[in-house]
């Protein structure tokens, strides 16, 4: 640490996180390292920490003996502050050199209100934020992560995307790297023998064209790249790289805890949601490959709480063997353990009893719409009566705290449906009434909306998402209809929302918003210390650009959109379907009761997905 | 009851003392050596510090109290907690005992003062801490105090390092009236503050008895 640094780390808050030297960080001799590369995850440190994939990617990448990969996190503001005033350029945490004399610069793009912290990222680093202005082949900056199943909006500024799962990918962009700098290759010889990587898109190889009325018109593959790229997935999970340590934070972080992958992808098909249909199809870990990682991380990590992560933890088969097995290592350990997303609808009291049993947490249920008619059209199959039954479970084990969550503003959505949401809370609440265990303690039932964002390659990518106005009538509306005391109502402030759904499914041109709201101090997006809602207007007005174009416009059947050229294996004439569906109000049962043919499982060698 | 000696230097200054404490409790699960926990509705490892140590200060003279259980012995301990230890922490020593930790009377501290764009003006601080009165404004819970270092401190000396920082090496009380290193530093500030350097380092060297003595 130079003494530049350690003084400016003195004067900000919460120095730990720009320290490094965590236990379980990978350190190398520089003498036999020939390629180095800096994770980079756009937010803070006790964000990106929490990340799972940032650990799994990082330890995969330093298998490489090779290669050194390091960790980098934007600072906060003072940090920023701090780091201009003191001209020391960004550095990588592991060992404090400045990330632009490093070979790639990698970043994680999980959620669109990052993309400005990466221009703040590579600014602070002193790399150019635009690509065309980085001519050298290195630092290659690229960027992986679920927001990039629509790359366009980030495309002015990244070298390369690697869509899909990274474990092999990634290591095989950086291989060709390696090689591209020993031979002295130029870097868009280097981008052009990338993008014959199977889930690599080179932005600078495809050429946009648009209509008068500003959709897209076409998109010309330059150079012979793949017209479509494809995501790429990990067949067979057990045999991909999952670490075995973790890099343990000396400051707290988001998820301080290990966190245990059971499958990715999911079996059901809510027609909101991104991550089930861009993850498809779904594959699972052993269980024994689970229980001998979870006894790995806890020990060398020294957690005392291990949580089960994935879209819908109710649905790995095999769970009552798994949590049976985890309890039976972590209860005389006193390891909590901890099981989020679990589905109300099959929410056992067996499961309820085990987890109970080392610790009780607050419990969160998602319905996502008050009405069963709006869950039909959604296709969240949760019934009221799974819904009632799970509460009550829940509250005759004791539980006296609830978080309800539902989205606003979704298709086809009435005042009705609206109002639904309080009967539906009234109901849990009178549930506790009938039930409670332990009626003097009160009871706590939060009701919390946020305001629906049409997502690419969902059912709902043709959709206009609601007004801010009428979002906020809608929320109005049920704030005035929610009258007990013992049920709280938050909304989301729905400014950032129509940001969130213009920037996701943007097309290339909001580079230039990107970096209108960057120059003009934007940072940190997510952060509502930061978020500026004038200045993402200010910017849009500045490049010619309007927000309702990309957010609120109902897009024609046939429209040809940015993110088409990304095939994430489900079929665009799928996803027409089931937004059929969705206007009938018919429900699409789960992959495993029945496979609606999506098309994600010649994605799978095997071409059959997971029973 | 077991006692640990540890040093916290390097990176690791910036941990703060929350932060160490759950450090702390991670080591001895990842080694393997069970302590004992509290009792009551949330139970943690119970682990009593002699002095918190603020933010930014390294130490090698940090003390910290525990009970073994499951048979291990107190030699064993350094060894394997620092093959578990983050970098920056590193545990000297390990022993069994029964004194308290309000026997600590003095600490022995160093203070770095780095002067960017001029001389070190260490004859003027020397001349500045050998006055027979230094008194300062003390800011303390109940408003502020005037208190004289100079009768407060128990020995202090400056000398020049070689990267031309002013070395103050000083003996300091901990018990009340008690003068902490930045109080003893804030002088500079308020009686010479055109001496004021423009930055200052500060490290825990020793914590002694009323004898004296090193405490242990
Ligand atoms: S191919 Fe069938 S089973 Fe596989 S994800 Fe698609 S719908 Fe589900």
């Amino acid at each position: 640490m130079t003494p530049k640094l350690e003084r400016i780390l003195t004067r900000v808050q919460k120095p730990a996180r720009y320290t490094g030297g965590e236990y379980n960080e990978i350190v190398k001799d520089l003498s036999a390292v020939d390629l180095r590369v800096a994770f980079c995850f756009p937010d803070t440190y006790e964000i990106g920490m929490s990340n799972l994939g940032l650990q799994i990617l990082y330890g995969a990448i330093n298998e490489d003996p090779g290669m050194w990969c390091e960790r980098c996190f934007a600072p906060w503001g003072d940090m920023e502050d701090e780091l201009r005033r003191e001209k020391i350029p960004l550095y990588a945490l592991e060992s404090g050199d400045p990330i632009g004399d490093f070979d790639a610069i990698a970043f994680s793009l999980g959620y669109e209100m990052a993309y400005t912290s990466v221009l703040n990222m590579l600014d602070l680093a002193g790399v150019p934020v635009r690509r065309a202005d980085r001519t050298a082949l290195t630092p290659l900056v690229f960027a992986g992560g679920t927001s990039c199943v629509n790359p366009e909006p980030m495309a002015d500024f990244i070298d390369l995307f690697v869509l899909g799962e990274g474990e092999e990918l990634d290591l095989e962009v950086l291989r060709l790297l390696r090689r591209a700098k020993g031979e002295g290759w130029t870097k868009s010889r280097f981008l052009r023998a990338a993008a014959d990587i199977e889930g690599v898109y080179v932005p600078s190889l495809y050429e946009p064209e648009y209509n008068g009325d500003g959709t897209l018109r076409g998109v010309t593959a330059l150079d012979g790249a793949p017209k479509t790229v494809t995501k790429r997935i990990i067949e067979d999970l057990d045999s991909a790289y999952y670490p075995s340590r973790a890099i343990v934070p000396s400051t707290e972080i988001v998820h301080d805890r290990v966190v245990l992958e059971l499958f990715r992808g999911c079996v059901r098909g809510c027609r909101f949601c991104q991550a089930g249909f861009v993850y498809r199809p779904v594959r699972r870990h052993s269980t024994e490959f689970l229980l001998e990682k979870a006894k790995s991380l806890l020990q060398s990590s020294g957690y005392e709480e291990i949580t089960l992560s994935s879209l819908s933890t109710s649905d790995f088969k095999g769970l009552p063997e798994l949590t049976d097995g985890l309890l039976e290592w972590c209860e005389p350990r006193k390891i909590s353990l901890s099981l989020p997303s679990l589905r109300a609808d099959n929410f056992s009291m067996g499961l309820m009893e085990r987890v109970q049993r080392v610790r009780k947490s607050g419990l969160t249920f998602a319905p996502e719409a008050g009405s069963q008619r709006l869950r039909d059209v959604i296709n969240k199959n949760v019934t009221e009566e799974a819904l009632m039954n799970s509460c009550r479970i829940a509250f005759e084990g004791g539980w006296n705290t609830l978080k309800l969550y539902f989205m606003l503003g979704l298709p086809t959505e009435t005042d009705e449906d609206v109002l639904a949401i309080a009967e539906l809370a009234e109901r849990v609440l009178h549930c506790w009434r009938q039930y409670a265990a332990n009626k003097a303690r009160g009871v706590r039932i939060t009701v919390s909306t946020s305001m629906f964002v049409p997502k690419p390659h969902t059912p709902f990518q043709w959709e206009a998402q609601v007004s801010v106005e009428e979002y906020l009538r809608r929320v109005k509306l049920l704030r005035e209809a929610i009258n007990s005391r013992s049920i709280t109502y938050n909304w989301h402030a729905p400014d950032v929302s129509l940001i969130e759904a213009a920037l996701s499914r943007g097309d290339r041109r909001l580079g230039a918003v990107i970096e209108n709201v960057w120059r003009d101090g934007g940072k940190l997006d997510s952060w509502s210390d930061y978020f500026s809602f004038e200045r993402w207007m200010g910017a849009f007005e500045k490049a010619g650009l309007d927000p309702d174009f990309y957010a609120a416009r109902v897009r024609g059947d046939g429209e040809l959109f940015p993110w088409d050229v990304i095939d994430v294996g489900v079929r665009k004439a799928y996803l027409a379907r089931e937004r059929r569906a969705a206007y009938e109000g018919v429900i699409t049962p789960d992959c495993r009761v029945k496979c609606m043919g999506c098309g994600a499982n010649c994605l799978l060698e095997r071409r059959a997905c997971d029973e | 009851m077991s006692r640990i000696l540890f040093k916290k230097e390097g990176r690791a200054k910036f941990i703060s003392h929350l932060d160490l404490m759950r450090t702390m409790q991670r080591v001895f699960i990842r080694s393997g050596i069970e302590i004992k926990h509290t009792e009551g509705f949330n139970p943690h490892p119970y682990m009593n510090f002699a002095m918190p140590l603020p933010v930014g200060t390294e130490s090698r003279c940090e003390l910290m109290d525990f009970v073994l259980l499951g048979g291990a012995q107190a030699r064993e301990v350094p060894a394997r907690l620092n093959a578990s230890m983050p970098e920056g922490i590193r545990v000297l020593d390990c022993w069994d005992e029964k004194r308290k930790f309000k026997d600590i009377k003095w600490l022995d501290m160093e203070a770095r003062l780095f002067y960017d764009n001029k001389v070190s003006p260490t004859q003027a601080l020397r001349d500045l801490y050998s006055g027979e009165h230094i008194v300062i404004e003390k800011r303390t819970k109940r408003g502020s105090a005037q208190v004289d270092i100079a009768a407060l401190h128990g020995g202090l000396e400056i000398t020049e390092a070689e990267d031309g920082a002013v070395l103050i090496a000083a003996r300091l009380p901990v018990q009340e009236p008690a003068l902490s290193p930045a109080q003893l530093i804030s002088a500079i500030e308020q009686l010479r503050p055109d001496l004021r350097p423009d930055f200052a380092a500060y490290r825990r060297v020793e914590v002694r008895d009323s004898e004296l003595r090193p405490f242990r």
